[in-house]
């Protein structure tokens, strides 16, 4: 009689076991991943987000004083304002020039080579990315300063031609920091134009439409969706960028990047940095939200 | 048209690599205020081996880099699989999550980092380098060893079960081998992000220890000192053979894995 009884009882909970066990697994598989996320990225920025609502760093005795001054920074300290431009300003070069060199590149590697040789050219385009950038703006000093690589052609072509320097300017900061970003644009238009059916192109063609009419109804609409995530992924980090206006920019070269490096590194005032880091943010989660809008759930999913 | 395209490519690659060029060349030039032409020299890598603040910091930069990629692998690989193979609630969010440590931009998270670390006491140094390097790595770690488990058919580990094998032993003879080149890519990848990683590093450093990119950061700043370009060019094709033996492996891993 307990036996019978007992059998049963163990079927159940043995049943009932394994969904149990399945759901700890899972929970161990996620556990270590996401546990160090928290510990490295998630927590910080929560902490970051409160300190940039007080009015000093609670180092020390010092009490906790809420306020909202380190947001008002923008009205009360006017400079920041210009400051915020030069970045903007910055920003819309670099993924202007981008797009208008990147997306005939774009194109031509789409288009105009096949087989091994896209391969190669492909990778080729790639790999500067993944060299150190630090390393590549550093370069740049030695191409753009007076008696630098620029300067040295220059005077071999006019020998007459007074010494050029571009070093520490503003186009000397667009620059290097669109050939830091120039890969990005190439690789979104391209898998854009790669996408492109031949069979419209030539039933243009066939139709008697000229090659300009072909790029301005067919393929740019078409390499649109490339050119936007293209610009994103440029201007987002190009606005938040602080070693390449440093190196290229020297006085010129003040931007919220550096601002906000200021603020940690030498003014110590960690809640002003906060406000003005998370005021970026939230530029940067309002570009991402209005193109999540506008671009296809295709262009995403790439 | 297409000779015209051909060749704007190859100005455009000529471009991008401009810089990278004269940086190896003056790494052979033998003035120390870069002025040109080049006079062959060997002497800022033969400098190199007695500059101890560089060498002590590729020292670390190679320490963290395989430390976050042997943290990062296993960590991210079994996310990756409780994301792809399992059911569960609160999946889509799990995965969105990854995005952050890649969508907002390094200074952010470095700066925030730098306060949390400071706040709780965990404080600066070689500590807090891996904590942040294994954290930005493991979001590529998923997505790429996840992208490789979706090229690998579940029905292949459900056949053989069914045909008798246990499930540890089925994921070992099956889905391990099939699943191996998108786990050494991603174990790659998270040490070429960590060697490479330079924002970051730069507010979890102390003067004392830093790491190769952080050392040549300071040193720009200070000035001319060709021996960056020496140390760098090294650097340089360490990362591109890294990169080259990556491609090779994801192309290996299937179709999906290497966009």
């Amino acid at each position: 009689m307990q036996l019978e009884a007992n059998v049963p009882r163990a079927e159940a909970s043995s049943s009932r076991q394994i969904p149990a066990r399945r759901r700890w697994t899972t929970a161990a598989l996620l556990a270590p991943a996401y546990g160090w996320l928290t510990l490295a990225v998630f927590l910080p920025l929560s902490a970051m987000l409160f300190f940039s609502f007080l009015k000093a760093a609670p180092f020390g005795a010092r009490p906790l004083q809420l306020t909202l001054d380190n947001y008002l920074a923008f009205i009360r300290r006017p400079y920041l304002v210009g400051v915020a431009w030069t970045s903007i300003e910055i920003g819309l070069w670099t993924t202007g020039l981008s797009a208008l060199i990147g997306l005939p590149a774009a194109i031509a590697l789409a288009r105009a080579t096949r087989g091994r040789s896209q391969q190669v050219l492909f990778l080729l385009v790639v790999l500067p990315f993944w060299t150190n950038g630090l390393v590549r703006v550093f370069s740049w000093t030695m191409v753009l300063r007076e008696g630098g690589v620029l300067d040295y052609a220059l005077h071999l072509v006019a020998p007459t031609a007074p010494p050029v320097s571009l070093l520490y300017s503003f186009p000397a900061i667009v620059i290097g920091l669109v050939h830091a970003y120039l890969p990005y644009m190439i690789l979104t238009c391209y898998l854009s134009a790669a996408a492109i059916d031949e069979a419209h192109i030539e039933a243009a063609r066939s139709l008697g439409a000229r090659t300009p009419v072909i790029f301005a109804k067919i393929v740019l609409p078409l390499c649109l969706p490339g050119l936007i995530s293209g610009s994103i992924l440029i201007f987002v980090p190009v606005i938040g960028s602080f070693m390449e206006p440093r190196i290229l920019g020297g006085r010129v070269g003040v931007t919220m990047g550096t601002m906000i490096e200021d603020q940690f590194v030498q003014a110590f005032n960690w809640p002003l940095g906060a406000a003005l880091a998370f005021t970026m943010l939230g530029v940067v989660l309002v570009i991402f939200a209005v193109s999540s809008r506008v671009l296809p759930a295709r262009v995403i999913a790439q | 048209m297409i000779a015209l395209g051909r060749t704007y490519l190859l100005a455009i690659i000529a471009f991008l690599y401009l810089p990278i060029a004269v940086m190896i060349a003056m790494a052979f030039n033998d003035s120390a205020l870069y002025t040109l032409p080049i006079q062959p020299s060997l002497r800022w890598f033969a400098a190199l081996a007695s500059d101890a603040p560089l060498l002590s910091a590729t020292r670390n930069s190679l320490l963290i880099a395989a430390a976050t990629s042997a943290i990062a692998t296993p960590l991210g690989a079994m996310a990756a699989l409780a994301l792809e193979r399992k059911q569960f609630r609160g999946r889509s969010l799990l995965r969105l999550l990854l995005l952050p440590p890649i969508a907002i931009p390094w200074l952010i998270i470095g700066t925030a980092m730098l306060v949390f670390f400071f706040w709780t006491g965990i404080g600066r140094g070689l500590h807090a380098l891996l904590i942040g390097h294994v954290a930005l790595a493991i979001p590529y770690v998923v997505l790429i060893v996840g992208a490789g488990l979706q090229t690998l058919r579940a029905d292949l580990e459900e056949a053989a079960m069914s045909l008798g094998s246990t499930p540890i032993h089925a994921f070992f003879s099956i889905t391990l081998p099939l699943w191996l080149p998108s786990v050494v890519a991603a174990a790659l990848f998270a040490f070429a992000v960590s060697l490479d990683q330079f924002v970051i590093s730069y507010f979890l450093s102390t003067p004392g220890v830093s790491t190769l990119p952080v050392e040549i950061y300071a040193s720009i700043r200070k000035g001319f000192t060709p021996e960056i370009n020496a140390i760098s060019t090294i650097f340089l094709a360490v990362s591109s053979a890294l990169i080259l033996i990556f491609a090779q492996l994801s192309q290996l891993g299937g179709k999906r894995g290497s966009r």
